[in-house]
């Protein structure tokens, strides 16, 4: 808390508040809780739309499918306790996103991870990934939630560092809805789950510091400690106690622990609470009020329910061998009181815990964007270095060790452009999920459009219609101008980038004060989206003799790129987005799929063309012949990362029908053992077989 | 009609998409939780997951509760049992299959698309396949090598192969003795597998071989 907070407080207390009361204050008031940096700006974002059932402002955001299906989505970040410990960290990070889920009513379906680190030279960064994978990978196989996606990106300046982001997407019926808030007096809160221990205590205001020197050792304790098994239980039970109806509200308890639900949950609607603290299950004895109310132990739900209905909901938690204890109610005095052994311990108005003013820091622009020749190195050069860049090469390591088939619903397999979940025998759920923080450091505003379309594209690749978008913001301390003017370049252009496709974000999280010893991360907006797509429509992959088209202008824009960062490259210019060419683009390729007039759809992003080629013919094991002739440097053709772009397949027969509807340039053909490339006479000449080794095979060679 | 007991164990999590399974197989199947009975059942299906969390060893917790008894009560009587992943790995613990599931080759966890080349045609499982057919499905385990001091204790029926059936080193993704991906007791009613046919049951899915495992178990109990 800033002095000028303290202040405040205890202004509008009237007094000084007591410890306990001043560790829950700190809580609430923390940055991770209370968005007091970022709210003000977050209210520049769409949204609504038709598809919207709820937007942001409960645990995750709802949109509907069809009549009897709604789909529920939140995002979730787990940076400062990744760094510190990576493999409790991400796990419960895991775990959070899909209570989050859960408490709206829905069953978890799937989960996309994605994950940044440090270049992988340096065994540090090896480890932090290692065990950011294996803690997801533990988490989500043992709770039988599928992860299906994500990305994976290494960059300079993560070094040390991790930025761990999940999102989870979740089923329900309409009829299931439960509210995180309730709207009634009377009610018992009912603490479900695991027992409460001394893990994640002050979790919050440490993940709104930055992070010391010696970080590994000092807050190892405000990393909460995974259980995979109760969370599978309390999924099961919560869902079962859901179907009875009799569930007036639901949280989880995340961040902020006890006191961060119970607040919310009745002061929303302006109600207060009775806590009984040492009615807590607890974990250890000698246990504090404080620690108590402030623990951020995992695997936790709060229910709201009706005195008359607290034993059959009981039975429900018992059956699945989960403690359960009332530990307070709902009152109608707007205030947030605790008691312990029969003592009153601490007394607040619940409006001094749940409504935060919020801060508006300094900002300063900053310009550095700066045209550059590229360094002239051979086609045949570069393409080795990008396509062996870790940034570039499959991810398989990483996504066989998650179990990306549970729950029978996996149409499209994690690594391609869009992962698809089977919802019923006629369609499914497309998602994904992009950052690309070399564009946003270097322009916030564009790089932030470019990670939405991006998004569209990887979902319009697949044949989906988006339906909806979230957004996790990643960035360094608000309190550096130059990071806060960077934070709202990029909300302004995440909300330009959705409103041009109509579309909203329905839920959320800001991070902050991502910096390990005084080094800024770059600005990381991360965006998910989903989409729905007619099953029998997605394109299944090229067949031989098929043609190659692009689709969109290729221009010089190779600041931030891929050819950029391996040849160490950091200046350039960000590639421009052109959100009335995006939308045509997109609206032809999906006509062009749902015609059937296409066997296959790749988006063009990291490594430009040649990297969306030279992945055509791995992932599908077949030769590809290119001819190109273009206006720029082979070099700028091959490897520019401008917006717009698709590349697709299709048989010759189809060509003229295919013209009709996007206007293509065609760049060769599908057949052949060989992968040729030839820009304006220069050519790049691999065996599949070479492609396919280092593009598969590479990274278990880096890790194993 | 015929029914299955598909047993759910805390922890399990393979269960709904396996007594879906069982129904585009034609049969009828119910989750059954571990502290009910299974006594009215036709059949019983451990699905997988991670029972107990795999405290202790994997399976070995949900192979002492009492329910067991029940499935191997309904085992001598010659009905069939299937125990897919953390099933297989319930079933050896239990001393039902012989043999042991030990931690992969490679010790973590590996979800990827194997092929199988179908052994033994003669289970209540396996009668709808070709002798020497090879099919399609996912793995998922980190401990799924399994090991068997003398292979003629049981009927191999499952062997990991490449895309035309042989069975090789490169095949094999974890480890186990004679590549056996699944095997089944001498009367040939209890078949434990590491690979899940419930994930390969739906042309969406990206496979239907797996569900000739469910339709030939239906069939055969009707039948």
């Amino acid at each position: 808390m800033f002095p000028h907070e303290e202040k405040l407080i205890r202004e509008k207390l009237g007094r000084e508040p007591n410890d306990l009361e001043k560790a829950m204050l700190e809580v609430m008031w923390s940055e991770h809780v209370s968005y007091k940096s970022s709210r003000k700006w977050l209210k520049l974002l769409p949204t609504k739309n038709e598809h919207v059932i709820l937007g942001p402002g409960e645990d995750a955001g709802i949109i509907k499918f069809d009549d009897k299906t709604w789909i529920v989505i939140g995002i979730e970040s787990h940076n400062h306790p990744s760094a510190v410990e990576p493999y409790g960290g991400a796990a419960t990070g895991v775990g959070g996103i899909v209570r989050d889920i859960l408490c709206m009513g829905a069953r978890p379906i799937a989960l996309l991870d994605p994950i940044r680190f440090g270049p992988l030279e340096k065994e540090k960064n090896r480890y932090l990934f290692e065990y950011v994978v294996k803690g997801i990978a533990d988490y989500g196989n043992r709770i039988g939630v599928p992860t299906v996606g994500g990305e994976t990106e290494f960059d300079e300046s993560l070094d040390n560092y991790t930025l761990v982001n999940v999102a989870c997407i979740g089923i329900m019926r309409p009829e299931h809805l439960v509210h995180s808030y309730v709207t009634e007096p009377g009610l018992k809160l009912v603490i479900v789950g695991n027992r409460t221990g001394r893990d994640g205590i002050h979790g919050v205001t440490f993940a709104s510091e930055e992070l010391g020197e010696n970080a590994e050792e000092e807050d190892r304790s405000a990393v909460q400690i995974p259980d995979p098994f109760t969370e599978k239980l309390l999924i099961e039970a919560t869902l079962e106690a859901v179907y009875t109806g009799k569930v007036k509200a639901l949280k989880d308890l995340g961040g902020g622990g006890l006191t961060c639900a119970a607040s919310e949950m009745v002061g929303k609607r302006g109600f207060g609470a009775i806590i009984y603290a040492d009615k807590v299950p607890l974990r250890e004895p000698g246990m504090t009020p404080l620690e108590v109310m402030i623990s951020e132990s995992q695997e936790r739900m709060l229910f709201a329910i009706k005195p008359e209905d607290v034993e059959e909901l009981g039975k429900i938690f018992e059956k699945y061998e989960l403690e359960w204890s009332v530990v307070g109610e709902v009152i109608e005095e707007p205030k947030f009181i605790v008691y312990w052994k029969g003592r009153k311990v601490a007394e607040l108005p619940i409006e001094l815990l749940t409504n935060v003013p919020t801060i508006e820091w300094p900002m300063k622009e900053y310009r550095i964007e700066e045209d550059v020749e590229t360094p002239q190195i051979s086609l045949e050069e570069a393409f080795e270095k990008v396509w062996r860049s870790p940034n570039v090469i499959s991810k398989r390591w990483v996504w066989e060790q998650y179990d990306h088939e549970v729950q029978g619903r996996t149409v499209i397999k994690p690594g391609f452009d869009s992962a698809v979940l089977k919802i019923n025998e006629e369609y499914g759920l497309a998602i994904t999920a992009d950052g690309n923080p070399t564009h946003c450091y270097l322009n916030p505003y564009h790089g932030a459009m470019g990670v939405v379309v991006e998004v569209v594209r990887n979902l319009v690749s697949v044949g989906a219609k988006p339906l909806a978008l979230v957004d996790n913001l990643n960035f360094a301390s608000p309190e550096r101008p130059e990071v806060y003017w960077s934070f709202v370049e990029t909300i302004k252009g995440l909300a330009d980038a959705a409103k041009a496709f109509g579309l909203a974000y329905v839920s959320g999280n800001v991070s902050f004060y991502n910096e390990v010893v005084n080094k800024p991360v770059k600005p990381t907006p991360v965006v998910a989206g989903v989409g729905k797509v007619k099953l029998e429509k997605i394109p299944r992959g090229p067949r031989e003799g098929d043609l190659i088209g692009l689709i969109g202008e290729t221009r010089k824009e190779l600041g931030g790129s891929e050819l950029y960062r391996v040849l160490g490259v950091s200046k350039g210019i960000a590639p421009r987005v052109d959100l009335e060419v995006e939308k045509r683009n997109a609206e032809s390729v999906l006509k062009l799929i749902e015609e059937g007039l296409v066997s296959f759809v790749h988006d063009v992003s990291r490594g430009g063309v040649a990297v969306a080629l030279a992945e055509l013919s791995t992932w599908f094991n077949v030769g590809i012949k290119s001819e190109i002739t273009t206006s720029l440097l082979p070099l700028d053709f091959a490897f520019s990362e401008s917006h717009g772009r698709y590349i697709v397949t299709f048989p010759e027969e189809n060509l003229e029908a295919v013209k009709k509807i996007a206007p293509i340039t065609l760049l060769g053909r599908i057949g052949g053992e060989k992968f040729e490339l030839k820009i304006n006479g220069e050519k790049v000449s691999k065996t599949v077989k070479w492609l396919s080794d280092v593009h598969w095979n590479e990274l278990y060679r880096i890790m194993d | 009609m015929v029914k299955f007991a598909v047993v759910v164990f805390p922890g399990t999590n393979c269960d709904f998409e396996t007594v879906e399974a069982i129904k585009r197989a034609g049969g009828k199947a119910e989750r059954v939780w571990y502290k009910d009975s299974i006594k009215d059942y036709d059949g019983v299906v451990i699905p997988g997951g991670f029972s107990y969390a795999d405290y202790l060893r994997a399976g070995a917790i949900a192979a002492r509760q009492r329910i067991m008894e029940e499935i191997r009560e309904l085992a001598e009587e010659g009905r069939p049992i299937l125990g897919i992943c953390n099933g297989f790995q319930i079933l050896t613990e239990a001393g039902l299959l012989p043999g042991a599931l030990r931690p992969n080759k490679i010790p973590r966890f590996l979800c990827k698309w194997v092929h199988l080349k179908v052994v033994d045609v003669r289970t209540p499982f396996t009668y709808l396949y070709e002798e020497g057919e090879v099919v399609r499905m996912p793995i998922a385990h980190a401990e799924g090598n399994y090991y068997i001091d003398d292979p003629s204790k049981v009927r191999i029926v499952f062997q990991y192969s490449d895309e035309k059936g042989s069975i090789t080193e490169e095949a094999n993704p974890n480890g186990s003795v004679l590549n056996i991906a699944g095997v089944a007791n001498m009367e040939g009613n209890i078949l434990g597998m590491m690979p899940h046919p419930e994930r390969a049951s739906h042309y969406f899915l990206g496979s239907e071989d797996g569900l000739k495992v469910f339709k030939g178990m239906v069939e055969w109990v009707r039948s």
